[in-house]
């Protein structure tokens, strides 16, 4: 390098980049991983799994190796009535989220809870697991944890999904994975704006509610509605099938695609959908030569868009 | 370029790998943005090819952002290194062969990077949607190497100095492959939360501040001088771009997430940072500018000037934009909105690509020591390019306007669409063109490698553009 000048250089672009560093990757991380989950955390973690992306459980991205979120009545250990309750199951296999795994990243407090009450340190993912969020008092306040009801209350993953049934099983972690496959978060943000989202799209999130999960995909360019709370604003599962067949079904407008072929080859029915059949009949319909249009084919019970489904609707 | 491969690197023309870096630079131009234009046509008319899963606008819209950054920018800073680098070192590159083989794996890689995420498989963050694996094929077999080349040439330099543009290029590649490293942490080592999403955040301004600005002032840096025959008005100006660069551009990643739930004390310290960013571009601005003294001819005579002269000219829209609309005063009306759209094309596509542009259409006469096959299709592509730019940029500026007043007055999400929808035809049309410009561009740059003119020993490519 011959010159005195370089070597100071060097050492100077080293102190500057490093300190550049310091401040913008070291201090706001140590600060972030203080964050408490919230109760809401706990429950998007437990629902999505490990990863929403690419990851060495669904390279593919087709949804595999992800929990199911379930909603019981009863206890399916004893048969007892209970209130009803959100289960998260991990069938053998399904690797935990991070919350699971190093419960420091869901705060100090819920970290201690989920350990000394909630015992997820005795979970074993080959031998799968059911969590619940439970509550508890700590320093004055409620506070939720994690609780691992396979060894608090009995519960084993097969028996928690056949007491639970189809209709009360949702596929949210799968769905998470399609939504972040199809590229939703390119128009649809999860992120109400601070400043002034509050009247439409609801409450923005808080510090804690992102702990343990991966992708956030908050989204930043903003083309369609902020589907943060979506399921709080629309419910309907009818609607919701019309849209993502054919958004012009239920809104003329829209900009949307059509995400026709997340239903597959066949209905619920196991018939072959004739997709080509029901485009012809839209065309005529959208130009005024039907009065109805199509009927929408009900999905199949595992269909990817049936996991999109049970995700957006998840968010509340 | 297959016989190359397996030469001898002594037996490989100096100048070859920077010539397959050119032509594969406007190959992924052409690429990516003919993507840009089928997407925005979706966006104006959401049943124009329907039904196709591969067809999806979710489905491509990474896959343009991608080409574009990773073929066509990053790739034409690869060409600018290996041929300016080792000019302005007086010497040759340290390793053509290992020059030849970088060309050939970052092909392949973006290929296939690119095919999966067309596919969907993505880490799901955006800039950083490339999943790890291939994340680190690109740290060690594409930016690893190259950055080996342009620092040995550095090193095995025959002049005494570094000049400008060698120390912006050197500490470029050497910074990007920092942010590669440190931005895609979260997928390496599954970071989740909030911390994931600052990260998402980081990787992109750096991406971005640390190497696509600084890189492609640094072009200038070299274009200007060397084509007007003007000496650099003031290397002090240069160092205090440089070290502005390093220290301002560095730490506002946090501005990108204004309106969500970081710590309050990031946020405030981003964008003060942010607005510091006006320090460099300053600098670099009335830098070149300067250089231009007594030569402003050129700015309507000679193509590569013209290019150059543009893109520093549009730095200054990109960075008075870049500096103010982070702070929470603007920040609050126009976040997520197709402000944000165009103000990241003009970064990309204004300020950037005119200035990468004149590096290729330079680099490309110089090494093949051909005259440019047409001046007047060059004029074309520039008038192409810059109008479709303008065209995108002001229809996409509106548009974010229109979203922006449609959030505070909480309008029906439904009637901001319907109210864009003619800024999205304009946007589609504004793509549209630049793609069309490029394809000319590549016509011309093919015929100007088949059939150009012979430039004699000791002449400038440029000094022959109005013979015949």
């Amino acid at each position: 390098m011959a010159f005195r000048e370089y070597k100071i250089g060097a050492r100077m672009f080293g102190a500057a980049l490093g300190g550049s560093m310091m401040i913008t990757l070291y201090f706001p991380t140590s600060d972030i991983v203080l964050v408490g989950s919230t109760e809401w955390g706990l429950q998007k973690a437990l629902s999505y799994g490990r990863i929403g992306g690419f990851s060495y459980e669904d390279p593919l991205m087709r949804g595999e190796g992800k929990p199911v979120t379930v909603t019981l009545d009863k206890d399916p250990a004893t048969n007892q009535p209970i209130d009803p309750i959100h289960a998260y199951v991990y069938p053998p296999g399904v690797p935990f989220p991070s919350a699971i795994n190093h419960p420091r990243t869901a705060g100090k407090v819920v970290a201690e809870l989920s350990t000394t009450k909630g015992r997820i340190n005795e979970a074993d993912h080959q031998k799968g697991a059911v969590f619940v969020v439970a509550h508890a008092e700590a320093g004055g306040e409620v506070t939720a944890y994690i609780e691992n009801a396979s060894v608090t209350r009995n519960w084993n993953p097969q028996q928690v999904l056949d007491a639970a049934g189809d209709e009360n099983s949702a596929y949210v972690g799968s769905g998470k994975i399609m939504f972040v496959r199809e590229g939703c978060w390119w128009c649809h943000t999860l992120l109400p704006e601070q400043t002034q989202d509050w009247q439409v799209f609801g409450v923005p999130p808080r510090l804690g509610d992102f702990n343990s999960e991966s992708p956030t995909a908050f989204g930043s360019d903003r083309k369609a509605p902020d589907l943060l709370h979506v399921g709080s604003r629309n419910s309907s599962k009818e609607w919701m099938m019309m849209h993502f067949f054919n958004p012009r079904l239920v809104q003329p407008h829209s900009i949307m695609p059509r995400f026709d072929y997340l239903w597959g080859k066949n209905d619920a029915n196991g018939k072959p959908i004739d997709f080509d059949q029901w485009r012809a009949e839209y065309t005529k319909y959208a130009a005024g030569e039907r009065v109805y249009p199509p009927e929408v084919p009900d999905y199949a019970p595992k269909s990817d868009i049936r996991y999109l489904m049970d995700f957006v609707l998840s968010l509340k | 370029m297959l016989k190359y491969l397996f030469a001898k690197n002594e037996d490989i023309p100096p100048g070859t790998t920077a010539i397959f870096f050119g032509f594969s630079s406007i190959i992924w131009f052409v690429i990516g943005t003919g993507i840009g234009s089928f997407n925005a046509a979706k966006l104006a008319f959401p049943d124009f090819v329907t039904g196709y899963e591969y067809f999806a606008f979710g489905k491509m819209r990474q896959v343009h952002v991608l080409a574009v950054i990773l073929g066509w920018i990053s790739m034409a800073f690869a060409m600018a290194m290996t041929y300016i680098t080792p000019a302005l070192g007086n010497t040759r590159l340290w390793s053509e062969k290992l020059g030849v083989w970088n060309v050939l794996i970052w092909n392949v890689g973006l290929s296939l990077a690119l095919t999966l995420l067309w596919m969907g498989i993505s880490s799901g963050r955006e800039y950083s949607d490339i999943i790890w694996p291939i994340d680190l094929a690109i740290i060690f077999g594409v930016l690893f190497p190259l950055g080996a080349n342009v620092w040995m040439t550095i090193v095995t330099r025959r002049t005494q100095g570094i000049y400008t543009t060698n120390w912006f290029f050197g500490t470029g590649i050497f910074m990007v492959i920092i942010v590669f490293l440190v931005g895609n942490s979260p997928e390496f080592f599954n970071l989740t939360g909030l911390s994931e999403a600052y990260m998402t955040w980081w990787f992109a301004h750096n991406v971005l501040g640390l190497w696509i600005t600084p890189v492609a002032a640094a072009i200038a840096y070299y274009t200007v001088p060397k084509v007007t025959g003007n000496p650099l008005y003031s290397h002090r100006i240069g160092h205090l771009h440089f070290w502005s660069v390093v220290i301002f551009y560095s730490t506002p990643a946090a501005h990108h997430l204004m309106s969500a739930p970081l710590p309050e004390w990031l946020k405030s310290f981003a964008s003060v940072e942010g607005v510091l960013i006006l320090v460099p571009a300053i600098a670099f601005v009335s830098n070149l500018l300067l250089t231009m003294t007594g030569k402003w001819h050129m700015f309507v005579e000679n193509v590569e000037i013209k290019f150059t002269i543009t893109g520093v000219l549009l730095a200054i829209p990109l960075n008075m934009q870049g500096g103010f609309q982070q702070t929470r005063a603007i920040n609050w009306y126009i976040h997520g909105t197709g402000w944000i759209v165009a103000h990241a094309h003009l970064a990309l596509l204004g300020f950037s690509t005119f200035l990468e542009g004149a590096a290729v259409y330079y680099g490309i006469q110089t090494l093949l020591r051909r005259k440019l096959y047409s001046l007047t299709l060059a004029n074309f592509h520039f008038w192409f390019l810059l109008i479709g730019f303008c065209t995108y940029w002001i229809s996409m500026t509106i548009a974010g306007l229109i979203q922006g007043a449609g959030k505070i007055y909480e309008v029906p999400y439904i009637d901001v669409v319907i109210a864009e929808h003619p800024y999205m035809i304009a946007r589609w049309v504004g793509g549209t063109m630049v793609f069309t410009g490029n394809v000319v561009w590549l016509y011309n740059m093919w015929m100007t490698a088949r059939v150009g003119t012979e430039i004699p020993v000791g002449r400038l490519p440029h000094e022959l553009a109005y013979e015949r």
